[in-house]
């Protein structure tokens, strides 16, 4: 079961490049996952004690805004990991997330990985460095959006 | 033989509203026809008392017509979107580099677009598409604003049916089930091996720098991520220089140049 847990993380790029002893360690606090579509998979505000990595399907991280409703801010998909908050206080999810189709993937017992990585400052720092590119890559993300991208060439603005 | 910066007339002889502020138009000769356009080449058309705009191929209709995709984001383009079936249009051309598609045979294929920047796309993916035994596996990954910003909704169906198509839009409607986000992150989703694709990008050039970095941090070489370049094109031939990008002018040397080449002059600021 382990081994073939094991062969899953490792089959993800996400997790690329951990040593399988490591590799091992991170999956003593994962199990397989089945996800329906159109399923809540946390709101947010909650408590961040998971974290999913998706190897099919898709879900959708959102706001719920007063009014209008749930709003979708961005989707993530196969490869993707599900799910940061956990590794910051105060470990609230900031968005919610609801699945947009089935999902197959690993969920992570993370409140129990947080303390794990706390004891093992080596598994923590390898974690990081996976984990942070995908906060960076949310921010740029966010960040061009802001330019909107899409508008008239020769608007120019200042910086 | 024409003057090459005299523009030549064309007639409109088929317009379809893309969007809101898109139009594909065909046009063909009044009497004089230009040379034969490549993928990746553009034109330089006339509306006539207006002014001129650099159009990229946006199709093959048939050898006589011209198929170009303008978006209406300034008087120009206004006036050219404005044209009617039978409207006269000055066009001059073909000018610049192509996409070269028939040099990525044999390798995997990653089509990236942004917005209007799919209309120099379509007729690379439909290259693909016609010679589909020559390429390895093949991904298109486009993004536009929102969904009734996508163009060619009908190509991305029938595409779809053939090699795979991911579609993503920053803002959703009502009804839109897609990924929501910017394009850059499509590209973890293509199911290609970047060490032995080739990619073509074009959008706007933020998302095209974004977009390339994503591919080369995947492991596609730089050299094999071909952009489409746009500056402010004039004369389409090199003599002018305000298409000028450090030791290229991109009328003559791009629009489409590997990004090995061009990404050292991206983040040059401008006079």
């Amino acid at each position: 079961m382990m081994t073939e847990l094991a062969g899953r993380v490792s089959a993800q790029p996400f997790f690329a490049g951990l040593p399988p002893a490591m590799i091992l360690q991170l999956c003593a606090y994962g199990e397989p996952v089945t996800l329906q579509a159109d399923r809540r998979v946390f709101f947010e505000g909650e408590t961040a004690e998971r974290f999913w990595l998706l190897e099919s399907g898709t879900v959708a991280l959102g706001l719920h805004v007063p009014g209008h409703g749930d709003q979708i801010v961005e989707t993530v998909g196969a490869g993707a990991v599900l799910g940061w908050s956990w590794l910051y206080p105060p470990y609230r999810w900031q968005f919610g997330a609801v699945t947009r189709s089935p999902v197959t993937g690993i969920a992570f017992d993370a409140a129990a990985l947080r303390e794990r990585c706390d004891a093992d400052p080596a598994l923590g720092y390898a974690l990081l460095l996976r984990f942070t590119p995908v906060i960076v890559d949310r921010l740029q993300a966010a960040r061009l959006r802001l330019l909107d991208l899409w508008g008239a060439p020769g608007r120019r603005v200042a910086p | 033989m024409s003057l090459p910066a005299v523009p030549v007339p064309y007639r409109i002889a088929a317009r379809r509203a893309d969007t809101a502020d898109t139009v594909t138009m065909e046009l063909e000769p009044v009497a004089e026809r230009l040379p034969a356009f490549a993928p990746g080449q553009f034109a330089m058309l006339t509306a006539y008392g207006v002014g001129e705009a650099p159009i990229s191929l946006s199709g093959v209709a048939t050898p006589d017509r011209l198929v170009h995709t303008v978006r209406a984001v300034g008087a120009v383009t206004a006036a050219l979107t404005a044209g009617r079936p039978g409207s006269v249009l000055g066009v001059r051309g073909p000018y610049g580099t192509s996409w070269d598609v028939a040099s990525a045979a044999g390798h995997d294929v990653v089509i990236v677009a942004g917005g209007i920047g799919l209309a120099p796309l379509r007729p690379v993916i439909e290259a693909v598409l016609a010679d589909r035994d020559r390429y390895g596996r093949v991904a298109v990954l486009v993004g536009a604003r929102t969904p009734a910003e996508l163009l060619y909704p009908d190509e991305l169906a029938r595409w779809e049916r053939q090699v795979q198509v991911e579609v993503t839009v920053d803002r959703p409607a009502e009804g839109w089930t897609g990924p929501v986000g910017l394009v850059p992150a499509l590209v973890a989703q293509a199911g290609v091996d970047p060490a032995a694709s080739v990619a073509f990008v074009c959008g706007p050039e933020v998302m095209m720098r974004f977009t390339a970095r994503a591919l080369i941090a995947r492991g596609v070489a730089a050299a094999r991520v071909r952009v489409s370049m746009e500056r402010t094109m004039r004369c389409g031939a090199g003599w002018c220089g305000h298409c000028q990008l450090g030791p290229l002018l991109i009328c003559r040397d791009g629009p489409v140049l590997d990004y090995a080449r061009v990404e050292p002059l991206l983040t040059v600021r401008e006079l």
